[in-house]
Protein backbone atom coordinates (compact mmCIF):
# COMPACT_ATOMS: atom_id res chain seq x y z
CA UNK A 1 0.00 0.00 0.00
CA UNK A 2 1.34 3.45 -0.66
CA UNK A 3 1.91 6.26 1.81
CA UNK A 4 0.78 8.81 -0.56
CA UNK A 5 -2.65 10.18 0.41
CA UNK A 6 -5.62 9.94 -2.39
CA UNK A 7 -5.74 13.38 -2.81
CA UNK A 8 -1.94 13.03 -3.62
CA UNK A 9 -2.60 10.75 -6.24
CA UNK A 10 -5.19 12.61 -8.01
CA UNK A 11 -3.52 16.04 -8.06
CA UNK A 12 -1.76 17.09 -11.09
CA UNK A 13 -3.12 14.03 -13.42
CA UNK A 14 -5.05 16.47 -15.04
CA UNK A 15 -8.92 16.92 -13.98
CA UNK A 16 -10.72 19.63 -16.07
CA UNK A 17 -11.69 20.75 -12.22
CA UNK A 18 -15.60 22.02 -13.54
CA UNK A 19 -17.49 18.71 -14.63
CA UNK A 20 -19.81 19.21 -12.67
CA UNK A 21 -20.23 22.86 -13.48
CA UNK A 22 -20.41 21.81 -16.95
CA UNK A 23 -23.02 18.97 -16.86
CA UNK A 24 -25.96 21.25 -14.72
CA UNK A 25 -24.92 23.90 -17.27
CA UNK A 26 -25.77 21.41 -19.92
CA UNK A 27 -29.21 20.03 -18.39
CA UNK A 28 -30.23 23.53 -17.23
CA UNK A 29 -29.88 25.57 -20.64
CA UNK A 30 -31.48 22.09 -22.33
CA UNK A 31 -34.66 22.69 -19.69
CA UNK A 32 -34.84 26.29 -21.33
CA UNK A 33 -34.25 25.37 -24.78
CA UNK A 34 -37.70 22.97 -24.10
CA UNK A 35 -40.49 25.97 -24.42
CA UNK A 36 -38.15 28.74 -25.70
CA UNK A 37 -37.53 26.75 -28.87
CA UNK A 38 -41.10 25.45 -29.04
CA UNK A 39 -42.24 29.11 -28.86
CA UNK A 40 -39.67 30.54 -31.36
CA UNK A 41 -41.35 26.96 -34.32
CA UNK A 42 -44.61 27.93 -33.75
CA UNK A 43 -44.21 31.57 -34.03
CA UNK A 44 -42.23 31.04 -37.33
CA UNK A 45 -44.82 28.15 -38.09
CA UNK A 46 -47.57 30.98 -38.16
CA UNK A 47 -45.54 34.09 -39.47
CA UNK A 48 -45.35 34.63 -43.51
CA UNK A 49 -41.93 34.29 -43.76
CA UNK A 50 -41.59 35.79 -47.16
CA UNK A 51 -43.19 38.89 -45.62
CA UNK A 52 -40.33 41.12 -44.88
CA UNK A 53 -42.83 43.82 -43.19
CA UNK A 54 -44.81 41.33 -41.00
CA UNK A 55 -41.51 39.48 -40.01
CA UNK A 56 -39.77 43.14 -38.72
CA UNK A 57 -42.86 43.99 -37.02
CA UNK A 58 -43.37 40.56 -35.31
CA UNK A 59 -39.42 40.73 -34.30
CA UNK A 60 -39.88 44.22 -32.47
CA UNK A 61 -43.35 43.50 -31.22
CA UNK A 62 -44.03 42.83 -27.40
CA UNK A 63 -42.03 40.49 -25.51
CA UNK A 64 -40.73 38.53 -28.61
CA UNK A 65 -37.47 40.42 -29.45
CA UNK A 66 -36.84 39.48 -25.40
CA UNK A 67 -37.85 35.65 -26.53
CA UNK A 68 -35.62 35.94 -29.36
CA UNK A 69 -32.84 37.26 -27.28
CA UNK A 70 -33.22 34.29 -24.91
CA UNK A 71 -33.58 31.50 -27.56
CA UNK A 72 -30.32 32.41 -29.04
CA UNK A 73 -27.98 32.90 -25.93
CA UNK A 74 -29.07 29.76 -24.59
CA UNK A 75 -29.35 27.96 -27.78
CA UNK A 76 -25.43 29.43 -28.61
CA UNK A 77 -24.50 28.69 -24.72
CA UNK A 78 -25.94 24.77 -25.06
CA UNK A 79 -24.47 24.57 -28.63
CA UNK A 80 -21.27 25.40 -27.20
CA UNK A 81 -20.89 23.01 -24.19
CA UNK A 82 -22.06 20.35 -26.80
CA UNK A 83 -19.63 20.75 -29.14
CA UNK A 84 -16.99 20.76 -26.68
CA UNK A 85 -17.77 17.64 -25.18
CA UNK A 86 -17.75 15.96 -28.21
CA UNK A 87 -14.13 17.99 -29.32
CA UNK A 88 -12.95 15.79 -25.81
CA UNK A 89 -14.18 13.02 -26.97
CA UNK A 90 -12.88 12.72 -30.19
CA UNK A 91 -9.71 15.19 -30.50
CA UNK A 92 -6.57 13.79 -28.55
CA UNK A 93 -3.91 16.01 -29.73
CA UNK A 94 -3.44 18.29 -27.25
CA UNK A 95 -2.51 21.43 -29.58
CA UNK A 96 -5.33 20.33 -31.89
CA UNK A 97 -7.25 20.17 -29.26
CA UNK A 98 -6.85 23.33 -27.68
CA UNK A 99 -7.12 25.07 -30.79
CA UNK A 100 -10.70 23.20 -31.86
CA UNK A 101 -11.81 24.41 -28.11
CA UNK A 102 -10.89 27.83 -28.49
CA UNK A 103 -12.75 27.91 -32.11
CA UNK A 104 -15.92 26.64 -31.02
CA UNK A 105 -16.04 29.07 -28.16
CA UNK A 106 -15.03 32.00 -29.96
CA UNK A 107 -17.73 31.40 -33.00
CA UNK A 108 -20.18 30.48 -30.82
CA UNK A 109 -19.72 34.07 -28.86
CA UNK A 110 -20.06 35.39 -32.82
CA UNK A 111 -22.86 33.81 -33.32
CA UNK A 112 -24.37 34.74 -30.03
CA UNK A 113 -23.25 38.47 -29.89
CA UNK A 114 -24.61 38.79 -34.30
CA UNK A 115 -27.78 37.64 -33.14
CA UNK A 116 -28.28 39.54 -30.52
CA UNK A 117 -27.19 42.58 -32.19
CA UNK A 118 -29.62 41.73 -35.34
CA UNK A 119 -32.80 41.57 -32.43
CA UNK A 120 -31.87 44.47 -30.78
CA UNK A 121 -31.69 46.18 -34.18
CA UNK A 122 -34.89 45.60 -35.67
CA UNK A 123 -36.77 46.04 -32.05
CA UNK A 124 -34.90 49.32 -31.37
CA UNK A 125 -36.09 50.28 -35.64
CA UNK A 126 -39.33 51.99 -34.39
CA UNK A 127 -37.77 53.86 -31.30
CA UNK A 128 -34.58 55.42 -33.07
CA UNK B 1 -0.66 10.16 -18.29
CA UNK B 2 -1.61 8.74 -22.43
CA UNK B 3 -2.55 5.38 -20.70
CA UNK B 4 -5.78 6.70 -18.67
CA UNK B 5 -9.14 5.26 -19.90
CA UNK B 6 -10.87 7.44 -22.04
CA UNK B 7 -14.46 7.37 -22.23
CA UNK B 8 -16.13 6.22 -25.81
CA UNK B 9 -14.54 2.53 -25.97
CA UNK B 10 -17.03 1.10 -27.93
CA UNK B 11 -15.64 -2.08 -28.80
CA UNK B 12 -17.01 -4.15 -26.16
CA UNK B 13 -20.61 -4.04 -26.61
CA UNK B 14 -22.86 -5.57 -28.29
CA UNK B 15 -24.72 -3.27 -30.84
CA UNK B 16 -28.18 -2.14 -29.67
CA UNK B 17 -30.47 -0.23 -31.28
CA UNK B 18 -30.21 2.54 -28.03
CA UNK B 19 -26.37 3.10 -28.90
CA UNK B 20 -27.84 4.14 -32.57
CA UNK B 21 -30.27 6.61 -30.78
CA UNK B 22 -27.28 7.77 -28.75
CA UNK B 23 -24.95 8.72 -31.58
CA UNK B 24 -27.84 9.91 -33.49
CA UNK B 25 -28.32 12.49 -30.33
CA UNK B 26 -24.81 13.82 -31.23
CA UNK B 27 -24.88 14.09 -34.61
CA UNK B 28 -28.41 15.81 -34.45
CA UNK B 29 -26.73 18.26 -32.13
CA UNK B 30 -24.01 18.94 -34.28
CA UNK B 31 -26.40 19.69 -37.31
CA UNK B 32 -28.72 21.76 -34.95
CA UNK B 33 -25.32 24.07 -34.25
CA UNK B 34 -25.18 24.67 -38.15
CA UNK B 35 -28.79 25.55 -37.45
CA UNK B 36 -28.52 28.29 -35.25
CA UNK B 37 -26.33 29.26 -37.65
CA UNK B 38 -28.83 29.95 -40.16
CA UNK B 39 -31.17 31.57 -37.76
CA UNK B 40 -28.48 34.18 -36.97
CA UNK B 41 -28.24 34.69 -40.62
CA UNK B 42 -32.03 35.41 -41.23
CA UNK B 43 -31.94 37.42 -38.21
CA UNK B 44 -28.94 39.61 -39.32
CA UNK B 45 -30.67 39.92 -42.86
CA UNK B 46 -33.96 41.08 -41.47
CA UNK B 47 -32.00 43.50 -39.63
CA UNK B 48 -30.29 44.67 -42.93
CA UNK B 49 -32.52 45.73 -45.02
CA UNK B 50 -35.05 44.84 -47.10
CA UNK B 51 -33.30 44.06 -50.12
CA UNK B 52 -30.78 41.99 -48.05
CA UNK B 53 -34.24 40.40 -46.61
CA UNK B 54 -35.27 39.35 -49.57
CA UNK B 55 -32.03 37.78 -50.91
CA UNK B 56 -31.79 35.52 -48.05
CA UNK B 57 -35.59 34.60 -48.61
CA UNK B 58 -34.03 33.79 -51.95
CA UNK B 59 -31.60 31.55 -51.00
CA UNK B 60 -33.04 29.96 -48.13
CA UNK B 61 -36.10 29.04 -50.60
CA UNK B 62 -34.08 27.17 -53.02
CA UNK B 63 -34.25 23.24 -53.47
CA UNK B 64 -30.80 22.43 -51.80
CA UNK B 65 -31.86 24.99 -48.76
CA UNK B 66 -35.42 23.27 -48.73
CA UNK B 67 -33.89 19.77 -47.84
CA UNK B 68 -31.48 21.13 -45.22
CA UNK B 69 -34.29 23.27 -43.58
CA UNK B 70 -36.13 19.47 -43.44
CA UNK B 71 -33.11 18.05 -42.33
CA UNK B 72 -32.74 20.82 -39.49
CA UNK B 73 -36.53 20.10 -38.70
CA UNK B 74 -36.00 16.32 -38.43
CA UNK B 75 -32.98 17.11 -36.22
CA UNK B 76 -34.46 19.60 -34.03
CA UNK B 77 -37.90 17.04 -33.32
CA UNK B 78 -35.26 14.30 -32.55
CA UNK B 79 -32.89 16.26 -30.51
CA UNK B 80 -35.50 17.52 -28.45
CA UNK B 81 -37.65 14.58 -27.86
CA UNK B 82 -34.49 12.50 -27.11
CA UNK B 83 -33.20 15.33 -25.14
CA UNK B 84 -36.28 15.29 -22.78
CA UNK B 85 -35.55 11.37 -22.75
CA UNK B 86 -31.96 11.69 -21.40
CA UNK B 87 -33.33 14.90 -18.80
CA UNK B 88 -35.46 11.94 -17.49
CA UNK B 89 -32.41 9.36 -17.32
CA UNK B 90 -30.66 12.52 -15.47
CA UNK B 91 -33.15 12.95 -12.71
CA UNK B 92 -32.82 9.20 -12.22
CA UNK B 93 -36.54 7.40 -14.31
CA UNK B 94 -36.27 4.88 -17.26
CA UNK B 95 -32.60 3.64 -16.68
CA UNK B 96 -32.99 -0.06 -17.09
CA UNK B 97 -32.14 -1.69 -20.07
CA UNK B 98 -35.78 -2.78 -21.24
CA UNK B 99 -37.67 0.64 -20.30
CA UNK B 100 -34.45 2.75 -22.24
CA UNK B 101 -35.33 -0.12 -24.96
CA UNK B 102 -38.92 0.94 -24.60
CA UNK B 103 -38.40 4.63 -24.68
CA UNK B 104 -36.30 4.73 -27.48
CA UNK B 105 -38.69 3.12 -29.73
CA UNK B 106 -41.27 5.91 -28.42
CA UNK B 107 -38.97 8.82 -29.25
CA UNK B 108 -38.46 7.69 -32.86
CA UNK B 109 -42.00 7.27 -33.12
CA UNK B 110 -42.78 10.94 -31.29
CA UNK B 111 -40.03 12.30 -33.56
CA UNK B 112 -41.34 11.39 -36.61
CA UNK B 113 -44.96 12.47 -35.79
CA UNK B 114 -43.52 16.11 -34.99
CA UNK B 115 -41.49 16.10 -37.50
CA UNK B 116 -44.78 15.33 -40.21
CA UNK B 117 -46.87 17.53 -38.28
CA UNK B 118 -44.40 20.59 -38.19
CA UNK B 119 -43.04 20.15 -41.94
CA UNK B 120 -47.07 20.23 -43.31
CA UNK B 121 -47.57 22.94 -41.04
CA UNK B 122 -44.61 24.64 -42.80
CA UNK B 123 -45.84 23.68 -46.68
CA UNK B 124 -49.59 24.24 -45.91
CA UNK B 125 -50.87 27.43 -47.42
CA UNK B 126 -53.31 28.19 -44.94
CA UNK B 127 -50.51 28.52 -42.35
CA UNK B 128 -50.70 32.14 -41.44
CA UNK B 129 -54.60 31.91 -40.45
CA UNK B 130 -53.65 30.03 -37.57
Amino acid sequence: MSLRSPLGVALGSGTAGDGVNHWWSQRVSALALVPLTVWLLVSLVRLPLADYAAVTIWMGSGWNPVGLALTVLAACWHSRLGVQVVIEDYLHAPGFKLAALLCNSGAHVLLAASGLYAILRVALRGAA
Amino acid sequence: MSQRPLSPHLGVYRFAHTMALSIAHRISGLALTLGIGTLVYWLMCAAASESAYERAVTLLSGWYFRVLLLAWLAAFCYHLINGLRHLCWDAGYGLEKLSARRSARLVIVLALASLLLLSYLFCCPYRSAL
